[in-house]
């Protein structure tokens, strides 16, 4: 089942064009690598997808469940269940990370009533399964968290608020081994429970343990290539530009 | 209480004005010998020449003593229902009963209620109406009345002086620990009148105290006047933390001084909350005697529409081995002004002194104000001084990544407000901090809870 449709979308930053064209269809419980150059737009390709407001949909559209979501809020597309997760998450200083994610998590699911005991032990438990200490959660959001922390504290949400689309940027950048297959574990017991991943990176080695069904070469703001996962080990043989051709 | 129920004054002030108002407390001489002077000061002074503008305060259109039609009672039960209404409505009683050692509640110009628990007493604790204090402790209101505060340190501790009504006489005793909070809330009720309650609070040496004061009002058309006055002597080795939220009505002039003054090795805490008032000017002083006194800060200023709220600190180290220490946030929003005015003053004797300062401002959009004047001064060479400042625009990354969770952007505004200020609200007592957030909510439209 089509979950989300990306049609001819074409959006700019002030005057310049950034997404040039993409098309990108991704079903329910499907993993989507998206690879490509620094530079090259995928970064800007989650921030529309998202809405962010820097970013202006010059044509195109974009449906979740169907419908168009182009004229949405962000926090609109958040509540229809899409995720984005962030290279560089924000500081929010004075408020703390239990706090936030169950303000958070009453908008995602309106319907779903949880005691302050009930969140807390579901926190407590994704956090010791992404083998996060505890204080953590008493922590101001991303306040002072290192790259690690701050890649893992991504990943708490994407499980604690259960949406339906992550939109997952270089969430393995900067971690070690140890973390990666950490994270890792925890984006494909997500995906386990029937969520759709886009996943960003530059790199093929987390694609070692979260295994794409398509993987998506991107390059100056558009998908030049997809295939599956023989296609990022090509990459990495033969680097971009062979790739393209 | 009184035999001559004065109902209240006429607009403006003069000496028959001044007269009737003593007169009807049934003064002492001495009481009323300040209140002339004062007067006189007053008359004589011009008014401020920095902070916000008053020129649309009319003075002589001012009412300045106001009665309610309530004596001055020991139980909720007699005081008249429509008055224990409102502060039934600011949950002071329940407070009472569950956490605090001592409740004073002023209604326009007179306290309505004044209540300590039984134990306080067999400490010795005096816990009094100013005025019942004048007449029943003379000799120990007269050695600190306006002495840190003089009548004629600025115009408006002039018109205090002159006119000055309610508010409340506390003294601790050596080596008392008072093990809950004492606390007395002003409400003005009236239109076009003046509220200048006095506190005096004397903790004696080893002893300590917390006081919470409340301040709101109704708001009104005509500009009301608040110009009240708190004087704080802290004792060798005793501690006092006073918190305050001043919230008044948004046609008042809130033009306040309070002042400690801190004997060796004593500490002053000072909780500050402003956020009511049309303008305000209030720069909460400690002036730093004894060897070893210490000052801490921790305030915030909150400034909306139509409001221009000058606001500061103001310590003065005069012995050796002194230390201070200031955070002071401020929040403008929807065309408000917040200005800090601040100042600490290192003496050439008090070396190997202390003093940090930080003060930050947060301006939530493009229509606010915010400004900060800090002026350190240090004479000698042997103290340790730190400062940061911090004046900036809520952060559009910030809100888009609240935003990307769920919450609208208002709940992003209000909850990073909420953050910026969490220092302030969690030194509040519970009741105050549920409130504050509420408050900021729905200047925020916002449903976070």
């Amino acid at each position: 089942m089509e979950l989300i449709k990306i049609i001819d979308l074409h959006a700019s930053i002030g005057e310049r064009e950034v997404i040039k064209g993409v098309n990108l269809e991704v079903n329910k419980d499907e993993v989507h690598a998206i690879m490509g150059p620094n530079g090259a737009g995928k970064t800007t390709l989650i921030n529309v997808i998202m809405g962010n407001p820097k970013y202006k949909v010059t044509s195109g559209d974009i449906l979740f469940e169907g419908k168009s979501i182009i004229n949405l809020s962000v926090d609109e597309r958040a509540r229809l269940g899409i995720f984005q997760s962030f290279q560089y998450p924000e500081e929010i200083s004075g408020v703390t990370f239990m706090n936030f994610l169950r303000l958070a998590y009453e908008k995602m699911h309106p319907d779903k009533k949880m005691s302050v005991l009930e969140f807390g032990d579901m926190m407590v438990k994704i956090a010791d399964s992404l083998k996060m200490d505890h204080d953590f959660l008493k922590r101001y959001v991303n306040l002072g968290f290192s790259g690690g922390e701050r890649k893992k504290s991504e990943i708490l949400q994407l499980s604690a608020l259960n949406p339906k689309l992550a939109l997952l940027d270089e969430t393995d950048s900067g971690l070690d081994i140890d973390a990666l297959r950490i994270v890792s574990e925890g984006i494909n017991n997500a995906s386990k429970k029937g969520m759709s991943i886009v996943l960003v990176t530059h790199y093929k080695r987390i694609l070692d343990y979260v295994r794409p069904k398509f993987v998506h070469i991107f390059m100056d703001g558009r998908i030049v290539k997809t295939g599956g996962i023989e296609l990022a080990e090509e990459l990495e043989r033969s680097g971009y530009e062979e790739v393209r051709i | 209480m009184t035999n001559n129920a004065l109902s209240k004054t006429e607009p403006g002030l003069n000496r028959r004005i001044i007269e009737e108002i003593s007169e009807s407390k049934n003064e002492p001489l001495w009481m009323r010998e300040i209140r002339m002077k004062s007067l006189e000061y007053f008359l004589n002074r011009p008014n401020p020449n920095f902070g916000v503008d008053i020129s649309a305060l009319d003075l002589n259109s001012i009412v300045n003593y106001v009665r309610p039609g309530a004596q001055n009672e020991r139980s909720w039960e007699d005081v008249p229902e429509d008055i224990r209404e409102n502060f039934e409505k600011l949950g002071i009683p329940q407070a009472e009963r569950e956490s605090l050692a001592g409740v004073g509640a002023q209604y326009d110009s007179e306290m309505v209620y004044h209540n300590m628990k039984e134990s306080l007493k067999k400490l010795g604790v005096i816990f009094l109406e100013m005025g019942t204090a004048v007449r029943e402790y003379p000799d120990l209101v007269k050695k600190y009345f306006m002495r840190l505060i003089p009548p004629n340190d600025h115009k408006f501790a002039a018109l205090h002086g002159a006119v000055w009504s309610g508010g409340t006489f506390i003294y601790v005793p050596p080596n008392v620990n008072v093990p809950m909070p004492i606390q007395s809330y002003y409400l003005m009720g009236s239109p076009g009148m003046g509220q200048f309650e006095h506190t005096l609070i004397v903790v004696d040496k080893g002893s300590k105290l917390e006081f919470i004061e409340g301040c709101s009002g109704q708001n009104y058309s005509i500009s009301n006047l608040h110009a009240g006055a708190v004087e704080i002597y802290v004792e060798e080795g005793a501690t006092v933390k006073f918190s305050t939220i001043e919230n008044w009505a948004k046609n008042t002039y809130n033009l306040n001084t309070k002042r400690a003054s801190v004997d060796r090795d004593g500490t002053i805490i000072w909780i500050s909350g402003t956020m009511g008032s049309a303008k305000t000017m209030l720069y909460p002083s400690s002036i730093l005697k004894g060897k070893g006194a210490r000052a801490e800060y921790t305030t915030i200023t909150y400034a909306g529409p139509g409001q221009h709220l000058d606001t500061g600190t103001k310590v003065f180290h005069f012995a050796p081995y002194t230390s201070s220490k200031v955070d002071s946030r401020s929040i403008s929003f929807g065309g408000g002004y917040a200005f800090y005015r601040g100042l600490v003053r290192v003496s050439e004797s008090a070396i190997h002194s202390k003093s940090s300062v930080d003060c930050s401002a947060l301006m939530v959009d493009d229509i606010s104000k915010s400004d900060t004047l800090p002026i350190i001064e240090v004479m000698n060479n042997q103290s340790e001084i730190g400062h940061e400042a911090y004046v900036g625009k809520i952060n559009e990354d910030q809100i888009y990544y609240l935003m990307s969770r769920g919450l609208t952007e208002d709940d992003a505004k209000a909850l990073i407000v909420r953050g910026f200020l969490d220092p302030f609200i969690k030194q509040l007592p519970f009741e105050y901090a549920v409130e504050f957030n509420r408050i900021i909510d729905m200047h925020f439209n916002s449903k976070i809870g």
